[in-house]
C-alpha cells in the first residue's frame, strides 16, 4: 500500500522466482484453496488454526493454504473457495486487502471478535483524535524533549482509518466465528464442514466469547 | 535511474510490515527501512477502566505472547496495590511459581512457532527457495514426520499453558496479589508422563534438543552465509538475577557491549530516566534508546541473541541448556555475539532452556500450595505500578497509573520489538548491501533474505503498534513547546 508514485518501484513478489516443483504444485492445486489474513488483531485467530495440532495436518490433506500470513505468498494466486479472516479494518491497506480477498473468494468467514464487530481495538472509538495525538506523540512519558514530537505520517505508510470497523461495515461476509480467540475445535469443526459441504453451524458446546 | 524495492507485506511475522529499499543510479543501496505500517491503540482507551482489567485488556496487544503481557500487567498491579518487589512484600512462593510456570510454557510454545514455522523453511530449503515451498506446507511435503514432532512439541507447551491459565490463549492466571489457582496433581502427571494424544516431559526435552541439532546441521553447511549475514552492532539487555544471569520473570535490567562489560544495571522502575523513544514519520513503531548514550550508540538490541550474550552462564538444574550455551560462548570467544542468524542458535538453546526449567517445576511442590494471594491492607495501596518480564521476544515493560477509585488514569508500554526496532532496521540495510548492491539482476530469493534476516527477531510488530498515537488523516499543529495548538482533518 502505497500513496507514492510506483513508475519507479518494483515489488519483490514481481521478481524472478525459484519455480516450483511441479508435482507438488499440481498436488496441491487439487486441493480445496483457502486464504488467510490477519488484518488489526493480534494474530491470536491465526494462532488458533495452528491449536488443532495434529489435526491440522489432516486438513492439510484436503486444503491447500495459499496467501497467508504463514506463507510467502502477497497475493491470492488463484480463485478461492475459502477465504480466512482475523482482525478487523483499522487502516485504508485493511480495506484493500480485505476487499482483494472478497474479490478472490467464494466465501469470506470473519473469524474472532476483531473481525465481527472490531473488538478491543475498537476500543479506540471512543476516545477523540486530539486526545489520542496528545496521549501519544506529546504526552509520551519517554518523548526526547530536546526534538518536537514527530507524527508518523509518509507516504510509505497506510493512513489510519478514524474508527475501527467491523468487517462486514466494508465487504460482505458470509460466515462469523465468535470468540477471543475462537477455540481451535471450533474453527476445525467450521472448516470441516465446509469442505465436505455440510451446512455452516457452531455448536453452543462448544462456542465461546472470550 | 533510481530504483525502489519493496517488500510489501513482509510474511511469516506476526503483524505488519513493509520494506523499501532504495537504489542509487549505480544500483548501489542508498536506503533500505522497515516500516511498521499497522498501529492500534491501548494506551490512551484503557483510561478509566477499573485497574484490575489492564491485564486481561492489554494481553490482547499479541497472541503469541499474551503471557508475558499478562504477567508485565500482573506485576504492575502488585505494585499498584502494594504487594511485591517493589514494596518489599513479596507474593507468596506458589503465586510467583506459577506464573514463573505459564511463562516459561509460553516460552516453549512460542520459540517452538517461531523457529520451526517461521524460520525452519530457509534451514532447510535454501533463502532462495520457492516462494510456495518456503512454509509450514513445504515442510509436511518434505517432512511430515518431523512436522508432527514439532506440533506435538508445540502442543505440550499449550496445554501447559492452558494447566495454569485456563485456555490456550487470552486465559487468567495472575490477579493483582498473586494467581488464582494452583496446579492440581492429575495436571501436574498429565504433562509430566503424558496422556493419550500427548506427549510426556521426556519426549518434549528430547524434541527440545532437535531444534538444537537443526541448526548444528545448517551451521555446518551453511557456515559462511550464517557468520556473515549482517553482523550488526548493538548493545545488549535483558533483565538478569543476583548472579547477573538471565531471569524471565524478575531482576534488575542489565546492559552490555561487545566485549560483554556491564554498560548500565537499573531498577526497571527506573525506566524513564533511563529511556527516551525517538519517532520517525516513516514508521508508527518508535525508536527506544538509552538518553546516556544516545540514538545511534545507545539503542539496544533484546530477545534470545541479546539474553544470551548478557548471560554468563545458565543454572546447574539445567544441565543441557547449560552446555549448550557454553558452546554458544566459545564460538564467539568471549565477545558478544552480533551475527543476526545466530539469534535462531540462542532461540534454539531457549527452547531447552525452557523445557529444563519447566521439568524442574513440575518438581517442586510449591506447584501444590493453596497460599495463592497476599491481600494488602487498603493503606498499601500505591496507585502506580512498573512490572517488566523478558517476553519471549525480548525485554516488555507495562506501566500504569490508577486513582483512589481504581481506575486507571495513565499507561504505557515498551515492547520487545520496539527496542529492537534499530537493530532491525541496520539488519535490513546491512542485508540489501550485502545481497543487492550492484547487481545485475535482482530475484525474489536475494529479496527473501531481507525478510530471512528480519525474521531472526521474530518481531511481533502487533505487539509494537500498540500505543494509540498519530491519526494521520489529521493535520496537527504544535508550537515550540510541542503542545497541539491546531489540528483538522486531511482532504
Amino acid at each position: 500500500m502505497s500513496r507514492r508514485s510506483e513508475a519507479d518501484t518494483t515489488f519483490a513478489h514481481d521478481l524472478p522466482a525459484t519455480p516450483m516443483d511441479p508435482d507438488a504444485m499440481a498436488a496441491r492445486e487439487d486441493k480445496i484453496q483457502v486464504a488467510m489474513i490477519a488484518l488489526c488483531g493480534c494474530w491470536g485467530c491465526t494462532l488458533s488454526l495452528l491449536d488443532m495440532d495434529e489435526n491440522l495436518l489432516a486438513l492439510l490433506q484436503k486444503v491447500n493454504i495459499n496467501r497467508s500470513s504463514f506463507t510467502d505468498i502477497k497475493k491470492i494466486p488463484v480463485r478461492s473457495a475459502i477465504g480466512f479472516v482475523e482482525g478487523g479494518v483499522a487502516n485504508e491497506e485493511n480495506i484493500e486487502t480485505l476487499e482483494h480477498f472478497r474479490e478472490n473468494c467464494d466465501v469470506l468467514i470473519a473469524v474472532g471478535a476483531c473481525a465481527i464487530w472490531g473488538g478491543v481495538p475498537a476500543m479506540r472509538n471512543m476516545t477523540p483524535l486530539a486526545g489520542c495525538l496528545r496521549e501519544a506523540y506529546v504526552d509520551s512519558v519517554t518523548r526526547p524533549l530536546e526534538q518536537p514530537p514527530t507524527i508518523p505520517y509518509h507516504p510509505d505508510i497506510p493512513r489510519i482509518t478514524k474508527q475501527v470497523y467491523p468487517l462486514h461495515e466494508v465487504v460482505k461476509i458470509d460466515y462469523f466465528i465468535p470468540g477471543c480467540p475462537p477455540g481451535a475445535q471450533v474453527i476445525r469443526k467450521v472448516l470441516d464442514d465446509l469442505v465436505n459441504g455440510r451446512p455452516f453451524g457452531i455448536p453452543a458446546a462448544i462456542n465461546r466469547y472470550d | 535511474m533510481t530504483r525502489r524495492l519493496v517488500i510489501d507485506p513482509v510474511t511469516r511475522i506476526e503483524g505488519h510490515g513493509k520494506v523499501t529499499i532504495q537504489l542509487d543510479e549505480a544500483n548501489r543501496v542508498a536506503g533500505a527501512r522497515l516500516h511498521v505500517v499497522e498501529f492500534r491503540g491501548f494506551e490512551k482507551f484503557i483510561q478509566g477502566h477499573p485497574y484490575w482489567e489492564a491485564p486481561v485488556l492489554l494481553q490482547r496487544v499479541c497472541g503469541i505472547c499474551f503471557v508475558s503481557h499478562h504477567l508485565a500487567g500482573a506485576k504492575a498491579l502488585d505494585d499498584i496495590v502494594g504487594v511485591g518487589h517493589a514494596s518489599g512484600q513479596q507474593i507468596t512462593p506458589t503465586a510467583e511459581k506459577i506464573r514463573r510456570f505459564g511463562h516459561y510454557a509460553q516460552q516453549l510454545q512460542s520459540h517452538v512457532a517461531a523457529y520451526f514455522f517461521l524460520t525452519a523453511p530457509e534451514m532447510l530449503f535454501g533463502v532462495d527457495a520457492a516462494p510456495e515451498k518456503r512454509n509450514v506446507l513445504g515442510l509436511v511435503e518434505a517432512d511430515p514426520e518431523f512436522v508432527r514432532r514439532v506440533v506435538a512439541l508445540r502442543k505440550w507447551g499449550q496445554e501447559a499453558i492452558v494447566s495454569v491459565l485456563g485456555k490456550r490463549m487470552h486465559g487468567i492466571s495472575s490477579v493483582p496479589g498473586g494467581v488464582n489457582d494452583h496446579l492440581g496433581p492429575e495436571a501436574r502427571d498429565r504433562l509430566l508422563h503424558g496422556a493419550d494424544g500427548l506427549i510426556g516431559l521426556e519426549t518434549v526435552i528430547a524434541y527440545a534438543q532437535e531444534a538444537l541439532e537443526l541448526f548444528y546441521a545448517y551451521h555446518d553447511k551453511e557456515r559462511a552465509l550464517i557468520d556473515g549475514f549482517a553482523e550488526v552492532p548493538a548493545l545488549n539487555m535483558c533483565l538478569v538475577d543476583e548472579g547477573g544471569n538471565v531471569d524471565y520473570y524478575h531482576g534488575r535490567l542489565r546492559i552490555v557491549d561487545k566485549n560483554k562489560n556491564v554498560v548500565d544495571e537499573f531498577d526497571y522502575h527506573d525506566y524513564l530516566d533511563k529511556f527516551s523513544e525517538a519517532t520517525e514519520d516513516w514508521s508508527y513503531m518508535k525508536f527506544p534508546y538509552l538518553k546516556a548514550l544516545g540514538r545511534e550508540a545507545g539503542s539496544v538490541r533484546v530477545g534470545p541473541l541479546a539474553r544470551a550474550n548478557v548471560t554468563r552462564s545458565y543454572e546447574d538444574a539445567t544441565p543441557l541448556a547449560k552446555a549448550a550455551l557454553e558452546r554458544f560462548h566459545d564460538y564467539t570467544g568471549g565477545k558478544a555475539n552480533d551475527m543476526t542468524l545466530h539469534t535462531n542458535w540462542a532461540r534454539a538453546i531457549e527452547i531447552l532452556h525452557s523445557a529444563e526449567q519447566l521439568r524442574n517445576l513440575l518438581a517442586d511442590p510449591d506447584l501444590q500450595g493453596s497460599n495463592l494471594v497476599r491481600s494488602p491492607s487498603k493503606s498499601d495501596w500505591t496507585g502506580e505500578g512498573v512490572g517488566v518480564v523478558e517476553a519471549p521476544r525480548g525485554t516488555l515493560l507495562h506501566h500504569y497509573g490508577a486513582d483512589r477509585d481504581g481506575k486507571v488514569t495513565f499507561a504505557n508500554l515498551i515492547v520487545a520489538t520496539t527496542h529492537n526496532n534499530t537493530v532491525i532496521n541496520r539488519t535490513v540495510k546491512a542485508v540489501a548491501d550485502a545481497f543487492l548492491s550492484e547487481r545485475e539482476l535482482i530475484t525474489e530469493g536475494m529479496m527473501n533474505a531481507v525478510e530471512f534476516g528480519i525474521r531472526a527477531y521474530d518481531p511481533c510488530l502487533s505487539c509494537a503498534t500498540h500505543a494509540i498515537g498519530q491519526m494521520p488523516l489529521v493535520v496537527s499543529v504544535f508550537d515550540a513547546d510541542g503542545t497541539l495548538v491546531d489540528e483538522r482533518l486531511r482532504g
